[in-house]
């Protein structure tokens, strides 16, 4: 076995824009249902919105790269009005449902021939990067060492990847500190006694679905940023690959959900790597290479069941949390 | 510090009710010489079941009013309609002379009278102390963009910790300050809710059932408190089953039974009240309740208790059998 690959492989994902545009999704989803206990089921809509909103505002009006993030993230937060305004008044679970439901609806809407002109159907979207690679300060080569070694285009993806995970977590970090963090957090533990203590609950609930969202939004773009906006990766799977790890790092903690991205990654790379090349070297000789590649998917199942039952605070959330199960 | 000084002092000395509040005879739906609630017409229904039908009440300002009633009375019912938590089929009801009707629960707690509730809503991953400050009104760092920057908030955030840290000495919770609210006992938690509510200045404090749950030497304390409350200007309006306390410490009791307004009037006359008895006191809540059920010897006052015994005496022989057979197999 090529160990040099694979342990190369899997240290260049630490920094990859999967990785990133995860973390940036998990950040997201952490603001909603770890700060305010939304449960967001819906999380891949909001990465199909910001990745669309981004390529289509390029590719059909022309416009800058930057003006497309600016668009994305404007659309997510219309999204989170038409989602937020009907069923934020209802309890966690059947936001749940319907968060579920809408993200397929807007999958399908993507999918649709109707809109292939903007859309590209199941094609999806593609070559909307000279813009994006045109603002790229770094002169033309490759940079790093070992096995971070990339090209100028991709330093620059990684970059602002980088730095709006960055953001994000400087963002979430103030806000949570502060009192508006202190009503999000007195939200979820029971929103009736806050609006007893004279806050507009309602409000609150729309706000950590819009910041959420918008970090949402920001992660699709990321993960759209280096290659192409695919349909097929906007999937009820993808929200479950995130919840995943949201929950590996702590959903109630600033830096949780971007250790749990990179966690995530990192051993999905090591897996779907060492996998096939333990059935090629004759270790698992009952499966195929590509049976090997779904068998990681099983192991992320397992160990999300795993991770619910036995540390659903995560890595790094507080384990007094746990004490007091409600 | 100024809230230690006033506690002792507060401690078991008998104060004064208030007397005087209504006017012309008594009887339910009694105007008051300064109401702070006016409810009229206020109906809910929840499909065939009408839980409240309230014709007129009226709550007397700077007053104790203790509502009591049966289970299932409607008291906890309307004490969701008067704070917006529910929504009535009709009637309107207006909170120092303005009307409430359709305002939501959290405007109505914004203008001065905030409620506890029957099951205590401690937010429990919350520290006790983050409990209270969220409890304070008004403040600047709860809007989105001032809370990225804490010096717009920083010095209203330690105005509200001092005031929260006098209050949680006022109820001994003090040493509790960091623990997470879920921590606390049932008992700490109502007082926790109670301290809560009085970090916005309310005008008017509603009680759902304070004392449930709650032990002798804590329900003394809390009855302290809530008589400090009257003391410091605050209007209070609770819902209580423990005859003693209501006794003790209201100014004023509304009686509700089947969603109405059946008696109200100061403790000593409601209490005496026939009606009262009849919905809800029962005839003996003077005599032990050995004495009632026939566990043993005692002396009990009419001959409709004598009736109540033996009911509950045949009830006892329906249920011997069923004992001995346990037993048996035992």
């Amino acid at each position: 076995m090529d160990w040099l690959t694979i342990f190369g492989n899997t240290a260049s994902s630490l920094i990859g824009p999967a990785t990133l545009g995860y973390a940036l999704a998990a950040i997201g989803l952490a603001v909603h249902f770890g700060f305010a206990g939304l449960l967001n089921m819906g999380i891949a809509a909001y990465m199909a919105i910001g990745a669309y909103g981004y390529a289509i505002s390029i590719l059909t009006f022309g416009l800058p790269w930057w003006v497309g993030v600016i668009i994305a993230m404007i659309a997510s937060v219309v999204f989170s009005l038409i989602l937020g305004i009907p069923t934020l008044r209802l309890r966690g679970d059947y936001l749940a449902i319907v968060t579920i439901a809408a993200a397929e609806i807007v999958r399908l809407l993507f999918l649709s021939t109707t809109f292939d002109e903007y859309t590209g159907s199941a094609d999806g979207l593609s070559g909307y990067h000279n813009s994006f690679r045109e603002s790229n300060p770094l002169p033309e080569g490759t940079y790093g060492f070992g096995p971070w070694e990339y090209t100028h285009n991709a330093w620059w993806v990684r970059i602002i990847g980088i730095l709006l995970v960055a953001l994000a977590v400087l963002i979430v970090w103030a806000i949570m500190r502060s009192p508006w963090g202190r009503v999000l957090r007195g939200i979820r533990e029971d929103e009736d006694a806050v609006r007893a203590l004279g806050k507009n609950v309602f409000s609150y609930k729309m706000q950590a679905l819009i910041l959420g969202g918008i970090f949402g939004s920001l992660g699709g773009i990321v993960y759209a940023l280096p290659s192409s906006v695919n349909p097929g990766v906007y999937v009820t799977s993808l929200t479950f690959f995130v919840w995943t790890a949201l929950l590996l790092g702590g959903a109630a903690t600033i830096f949780g959900p971007v250790l749990g991205a990179i966690i995530y990654w990192v051993v999905q790379t090591l897996l779907s790597n060492i996998l096939p090349a333990l059935v090629t070297a004759g270790v698992l000789p009952f499966m195929s290479t590509s049976q090997a590649q779904t068998l990681r998917f099983i192991l992320v199942g397992v160990a999300l069941m795993l991770l619910v039952i036995f540390r659903p605070q995560g890595i790094l959330g507080n384990k007094k949390e746990l004490t007091f199960v409600k | 510090m100024s809230s230690d000084a006033a506690a002792p002092a507060t401690g078991s000395v008998p104060r004064a009710k208030s007397t005087g509040l209504h006017k012309g005879d008594i009887r339910p739906g009694v105007p008051k010489v300064d109401p702070i609630v006016v409810a009229d017409g206020v109906k809910r229904t929840f499909g065939g079941l009408t839980a409240v039908d309230v014709e007129h009440l009226e709550i007397p300002r700077g007053a104790i009013t203790a509502l009591i009633g049966p289970n299932g009375a409607g008291k906890t019912t309307l004490f969701n309609l008067l704070t917006g938590f529910d929504k009535p089929d009709s009637g309107t009801w207006t909170f120092e002379g303005r009307s409430l009707a359709g305002v939501p629960a959290f405007k109505v707690s914004q203008r001065g009278q905030v409620r506890t509730f029957q099951l205590t809503k401690s937010l429990g991953l919350l520290t006790v102390l983050e409990n209270m400050k969220l409890g304070a009104k008004g403040q600047i760092g709860e809007s989105f963009w001032a809370g990225l920057f804490p010096f717009l908030w920083r010095k209203q955030e330690e105005e509200a910790e001092a005031k929260a840290l006098e209050l949680l000495t006022r109820f001994k919770l003090d040493a509790k300050k960091d623990d997470f609210a879920a921590s606390l006992s049932g008992g700490q938690r109502k007082l926790l809710e109670m301290a809560r509510a009085l970090m916005s200045d309310p005008t008017l404090v509603m009680l759902d059932e304070p004392m449930a749950g709650v032990n002798p030497a804590l329900t003394q304390s809390l009855l302290e408190h809530i008589l400090d409350l009257k003391e410091q200007g605050m209007t209070v309006l609770f819902v209580e089953h423990d005859m003693h306390m209501v006794r003790h410490i209201a100014d004023w009791v509304v009686v509700m039974a089947e969603g109405k307004v059946v008696a109200e009037g100061p403790p000593d006359t409601v209490m005496k009240d026939p009606a009262v008895i009849d919905a809800y006191l029962g005839a003996h809540q003077d005599v032990d309740l050995g004495v009632v059920t026939g566990r043993y010897e005692g002396e009990l006052p009419s001959g409709a208790g004598e009736e109540l015994a033996a009911e509950i005496e045949h009830e006892h022989e329906a249920d011997a059998p069923a004992q001995q057979k346990r037993k048996g197999r035992a």
